[in-house]
């Protein structure tokens, strides 16, 4: 009889579960294409312009996956924004100095991992509360990067990273027989591919493997899993630094697609970034969000601007309205929650 | 096996504890205790709230360091530095606090902190199989290894726990008060679980302030307090009273204080009352001058019943009427205004304010009245209104200004019940009043509750004990699945009346 009980899942129920939780960011994703679809002039509904989209999510979406981490263990990163802008500029600078491509992308990542582990230093040795700590790195960061790139642009050469956020993609590089046969839909920005490969292998990272559990039981509940034997201090070091790296490397896609270094980019940006993970179905106080979820979520925030662009609807209007997503999909999440604890 | 019949084995205890102390700053809370427990015996842990039981398990469980003092498990001195290593020596504690992660799955519990892996990929397919083996030994079918934790009721999560220390093969479990949040046929089960486990020759360790249950389960018994061995014995030849008077030093009447009352006319009466998904139907009517139980199992929703009237959940239909007239809209500023006080089972979030003094959390809800001419609670207003608590309650604390966080559990429950006396309420609604509470104490908690009767409050009564709401109710009403039923005099009640009601079954 206990097979047949609803309230006993087995992986089945699990995998029912998982669906059910994005079912909510979805449907919400689902709720904004058809308003624009029936108010925006045609280009909205085209290929082009979900390609269009799809590259204006890099930035936001590389980002929101280190976020997903720190949101479900509990924790909270506003240094996301500057940590890009920083990225950014050491890129542009190592690209100045000839130091090629692959370095010179690194060291942004690098620079995006070293404001995630001063995040995971200060929260995790001086046990701060990140919110606090992050808001000091929001301003430090930024900062940083004002005085490296001598308070204005930095130009330099982009070279292989510009194609990265390029629509039409140079396709010389492939294989002539892929070239033929590849469907136009398929021909997207690399750095969407970037951003779907590392969804991927996050998702896998935070489902299949021993850090993403700690990361979960840190979020769930802190003194337990300390109790459990889960070295706590040392795996939120690791999801800040992890977090910051992914920053970086959306800092280092920014310098592609502006072709600067620009110390005053992506201001704000933390707050798409964390809107786009809650959007996704996660909780501010820890344990759940997917990364599927922040997808969905940071694709619906793209979504929601170039709508609002094509359709000529002023920035206000934007703005009020993500807040108001914001707000109702938290609401949403409240009720399913609550029915759920039933 | 036979309670009581432990077979000594030769050889050393399974584990010995001696001498061992431990201060809290100026807080002796354990001044020299000797423990020794077998190989396959319940060895309970009595004393009073406050005299040290849970300090010195967590020593035994690696929580806590002691700061003299020697531990041996089977012979081989034992000092271990964290709940890790303690559980490398086979000990593992299930605390008053159950503690599990409610976002990952009952395998995922269990492995928490030792996983297996591969590069850093889980590899738990072994632990599932050890898993599902301790499962059907513990003959659990209400959830499986992927159920996730936050769908368990209470009972099944200590299950949970239960496994977690099985699958790491403990020698020595500690228990801090496991039937405190349990309903009937769950502690019958955790009996069960306890008697195989211990027939396998792992030794439990029991702390609990239900005499009763002690003596169904326990071999032997050690007796704390204040922080020091004052005796130890068999549990089938030591009466209860003995137990109790050496817990307290004193002889304490173990009875449910009862003086003659007369309730009046109804003052609170609730007609219909649905939350959103418990209670589905409750409808009673409390009366001045009575205390009315009510009874039911765990997770029938008597809690959300009185959360939902209360206002603190949402209400979704029915009608409140207080001494006659309607209640719109009840929410909790608008119900202590009225004079309508709760108390809540939920003691860490709802009971108390743990950072707050034993003299803050008693007044909090009754500042107003201290308030001098210029509006001012001064602390000595404060402290002299806590006071007379301390001694009433007997809580175990240096100073009215200590911070509740450092009391024990059972004292936390003290200063609970403290602040709702304190606050001056007609109508009072209570959670679990009596939850960890020791036994001298609970007599006096029965006390004051007579005492407001007789002086005409009303008072409703929520517990999961039923001998409790046998000995100081007037009426009881048990729910069941989140429906009322009537309220009937305690006299047509009987024990199994009240347990058939509560699972089900017609009475
Ligand atoms: N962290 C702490 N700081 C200060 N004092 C503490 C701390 N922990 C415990 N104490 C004190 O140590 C004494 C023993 O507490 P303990 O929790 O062991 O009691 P207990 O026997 O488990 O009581 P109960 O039956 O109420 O659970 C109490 O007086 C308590 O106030
Ligand atoms: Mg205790």
């Amino acid at each position: 009889m206990e097979a047949e009980d609803p309230t006993t899942p087995g992986r089945s129920a699990a995998a029912a579960r998982q669906v059910a939780d994005i079912l909510g960011p979805f449907l919400g994703l689902i709720v904004v294409v058809a308003l624009f679809g029936a108010v925006a002039p045609e280009g909205f509904l085209s290929v082009f312009n979900a390609k269009t989209i799809a590259t204006q999510t890099v930035i936001v979406g590389l980002a929101a996956i280190g976020a997903t981490f720190i949101i479900r263990s509990g924790g909270i990163d506003l240094s996301v924004g500057s940590a890009i802008a920083l990225a950014s500029v050491v890129t542009a600078l190592a690209m100045k100095a000839g130091l090629g491509e692959v370095p010179s992308a690194l060291l942004g990542v690098l620079a995006g991992a070293a404001v995630g582990a001063v995040n995971g230093g200060l929260v995790t040795l001086l046990k701060l509360p990140p919110f606090i700590v992050t808001l000091g790195t929001l301003g430090a960061a930024r900062g940083a990067a004002k005085w490296l790139a001598d308070e204005q642009k930095v130009d330099a050469p982009s070279g292989g990273l510009k194609p990265f956020m390029s629509k039409n993609p140079d396709l010389s590089g492939l294989p002539g027989f892929i070239r033929e046969n590849l469907p136009d839909w398929l021909v997207l920005a690399p750095g969407v591919w970037l951003m779907g490969l590392a969804a991927l292998a996050a998702a896998f990272l935070l489902r299949r493997t021993v850090f993403g559990t700690w990361t979960t039981a840190i979020g769930s509940n802190e003194p337990t899993a300390r109790l459990c034997g889960v070295p706590v201090e040392r795996t939120k070091f690791a999801i800040y630094v992890f977090a910051g790296a992914m920053a970086g490397l959306a800092g280092v896609l920014q310098f592609g697609r502006l072709t600067v270094g620009d110390p005053t980019t992506a201001m704000g940006k933390e707050l798409d970034v964390i809107a786009a993970v809650v959007i996704g179905g996660a909780s501010l106080s820890g344990g759940t969000g997917t990364i599927l979820g922040a997808m969905i979520g940071a694709f619906l925030m793209a979504t929601l601007a170039n709508g609002c662009n094509l359709s000529g609807v002023p920035n206000f209007v934007q703005e009020i309205l993500v807040g108001a997503i914001i707000v109702s999909a938290v609401t949403l999440d409240g009720f399913r929650s609550r029915q759920r604890a039933s | 096996m036979k309670a009581g019949a432990v077979l000594r084995r030769q050889g050393p205890p399974r584990l010995q504890i001696k001498g061992v102390t431990k201060r809290f700053g100026g807080v002796h809370a354990l001044r020299g205790v000797d423990l020794e427990a077998e190989v396959g015996e319940v060895h309970a842990l009595l004393g009073e709230n406050g005299a040290g039981k849970s300090t010195l398990m967590k020593i035994v469980a690696g929580a806590q360091p002691p700061d003299s003092g020697e531990l041996w498990i089977d012979g081989v001195p034992f000092a271990p530095s964290s709940p890790r290593e303690a559980r490398e020596r086979g000990v593992a504690m299930i605390y008053q606090e159950l503690n599990l992660c409610p976002h990952l799955s009952v395998l995922e519990n269990v492995t928490l902190g030792r996983e297996t892996s591969r590069f850093g990929v889980k590899q738990l397919d072994a632990a599932r199989g050890r898993l599902g083996q301790v499962l059907t030994d513990l003959e659990v079918t209400s959830f499986r290894a992927d159920t996730l934790v936050s769908g368990l009721g209470p009972g099944d999560r200590q299950l949970v726990e239960i496994a977690r220390a099985l699958c790491l093969d403990a020698t020595i479990i500690v228990f801090d008060e496991p039937t405190s949040s349990l309903s009937a046929p769950d502690v019958e089960r955790l009996f069960r679980v306890t008697r195989r486990l211990v027939d396998g020759g792992v030794t439990v360790l029991w702390i609990s302030h239900f005499l009763d249950e002690v003596k169904a389960i326990g071999n032997r018994f050690t007796v704390l307090r204040d922080g020091e061995t004052v005796g130890r014995g068999d549990v089938l030849q030591t009466s209860t009273d003995e137990m109790v008077t050496t817990m307290a030093g004193r002889s304490v009447s173990e009875a449910y204080p009862r003086s003659a009352r007369n309730p009046g006319a109804a003052v609170l009466s609730v007609k219909g009352l649905a939350g959103a998904s418990a209670p589905r139907d409750a409808s009673f009517e409390l009366r001045a001058g009575e205390v009315m139980g009510v009874f039911g199992l765990v997770g029938a929703g008597r809690t959300e019943m009185l959360r939902s009237l209360y206002g603190l959940d949402p209400m979704v239909s029915g009608e409140v009427e207080l001494r006659g007239a309607p209640v719109q809209r009840p929410r909790p500023s608008r119900w202590v205004e009225l004079g309508v006080g709760l108390l809540s089972e939920d003691r860490a979030r709802e009971g108390v304010a743990l950072e707050l003094s034993i003299a803050d959390n008693v007044t909090l809800s009754s500042v107003r009245r201290l308030a001098n001419r210029v509006g001012a609670v001064t602390r000595r207003a404060r402290e002299a209104a806590a006071e007379p608590w301390r001694e009433r309650l007997s809580l175990r604390a240096s100073s009215t200004r200590q911070p509740v966080r450092d009391l024990s559990g059972g004292n936390q429950q003290k200063v609970a019940i403290a602040r709702l006396m304190e606050c001056g309420a007609d109508i009072l609604l209570l959670d679990e009043p009596t939850r960890g509470i020791d036994v001298g104490a609970r007599v006096e908690v029965y006390r004051l509750l007579d005492q407001l009767a007789v002086e005409g409050k009303a008072i409703l009564m929520v517990s999961s004990h039923l001998p409790e709401l046998l000995g100081t109710c007037d009426r009881i009403a048990v729910m069941y699945r989140g429906v009322l039923g009537a309220a009937r005099p305690r006299e047509e009640w009987t024990e199994d009346a009240a347990l058939a009601a509560a699972t089900g079954g017609t009475s």
